[in-house]
């Protein structure tokens, strides 16, 4: 058997940035998995992806979130983005780093909307589990993610792999 | 490395590297009203099948493993609709249920067989899955119990109704330990 899921790229923040792009992506995969962990300046912020620099009104998300007290359901339509976080905002202390591990499947089909399922979160206020989608048929190359405002800090990583499907 | 990131997602102490492999992919040629991976090894500690596909109807989406159609199969479920959380259950199951698919956009799901080769215990499935249609959809979590110690060597994966569309993908994939 051969072996996959295979590590495309990985970068630590060095300074802090706005946002962060993986381009030029590969279409040899079937699913991708993007995973990032870090924190932001100034205020909790809830973390957001867009492809292939497309800022037009195409996500949506359907979210399923816990904080400790609630659990609770939300849905985004037609935004300019999509969610990877709810609750489970990324926070500004060192010491609380948040997570986020998105699975971006059949991303290279050029026959569907795009359809990635994420699992993010943060100790000190919430766990989340969304569901999104890119209303477009495009091969995806390239993904950017970014906080809702503010910057991410130095030391934030963010990793991509590849699943290739026998 | 990566076989360390794959144990760290199911919360296991990772052994080897390299440990996360392609056993079998069905790409559907045309419509089917199920996908069956069968012969499936021993080899391996854990297993995930990961599947995108659309489908014909608004369907639940179930598994059985080993053919048991028995009632065999209970269930938890955790899931957001977008206005609400609920959760629910099932015993004696004659399947696994874990998604509702509410329209024909693509649904994925990753499912896990922990432990699914082990003689000594009964089998327990976690799954995270979701179809969003910008405006309905659902995003669940389940946990899914097989009463019954034998080791699994075959899945099948279906939809209550109408059947999986064209192009859709199934993969299973072995983890070793």
């Amino acid at each position: 058997m051969a072996s996959t899921y295979t590590p495309i790229a990985t970068t630590t923040l060095g300074s802090a940035a706005a946002s962060y792009t993986f381009s030029s992506i590969s279409s040899i995969y079937t699913d991708l998995v993007l995973v990032a962990n870090g924190y932001i300046t100034t205020s909790a912020q809830g973390i957001r992806i867009q492809f292939n620099g497309d800022t037009g009104t195409n996500y949506s998300n359907t979210t399923l979130s816990g904080t400790g007290s609630v659990a609770e359901s939300a849905r985004d339509t037609s935004g300019t983005n999509a969610r990877l976080t709810y609750d489970a905002s990324w926070s500004t202390t060192t010491s609380d780093y948040a997570q986020i591990n998105v699975s971006i499947m059949n991303y290279a089909n050029t026959t569907t909307y795009k359809t990635f399922i994420s699992r993010a979160n943060r100790a000190t206020s919430g766990v989340d589990a969304l569901v999104g989608l890119w209303r477009s048929t495009s091969a995806i190359t390239s993904i950017t993610v970014f906080p809702a405002a503010n910057n991410f800090v130095a030391g934030t990583t963010f990793s991509l792999y590849g699943i290739k499907a026998a | 490395m990566i076989g360390n990131t794959i144990a760290a997602m199911l919360g296991v102490t990772p052994a080897v590297t390299n440990s996360y492999e392609s056993i079998s992919t069905t790409t559907l040629g045309s419509s089917a009203s199920s996908v069956v991976f069968s012969s499936i090894p021993g080899t391996y500690t854990h297993l995930q099948v990961r599947l995108s596909t659309t489908a014909s109807a608004a369907a639940n989406y179930y598994c059985q493993v080993n053919g048991d159609t028995g009632t065999n199969y209970s269930w938890h479920e955790l899931y957001g609709d977008g206005a609400s959380a609920a959760s629910g259950a099932a015993a004696t199951q004659a399947q696994g249920y874990f998604i509702y698919c509410p329209s024909t956009n693509p649904t994925v799901a990753i499912m896990d067989f922990l432990d699914y080769a082990n003689t000594n215990k009964y089998k327990t499935i976690r799954t995270l899955a979701g179809q969003d249609n910008n405006g309905s959809g659902r995003v669940e979590l389940t946990s899914i119990g097989w009463r019954n110690t034998n080791a699994i060597t075959s899945i099948t994966i279906y939809p209550s109704t109408g059947t999986f569309s064209t192009n859709g993908i199934f993969a299973l994939y072995g983890i070793k330990g």
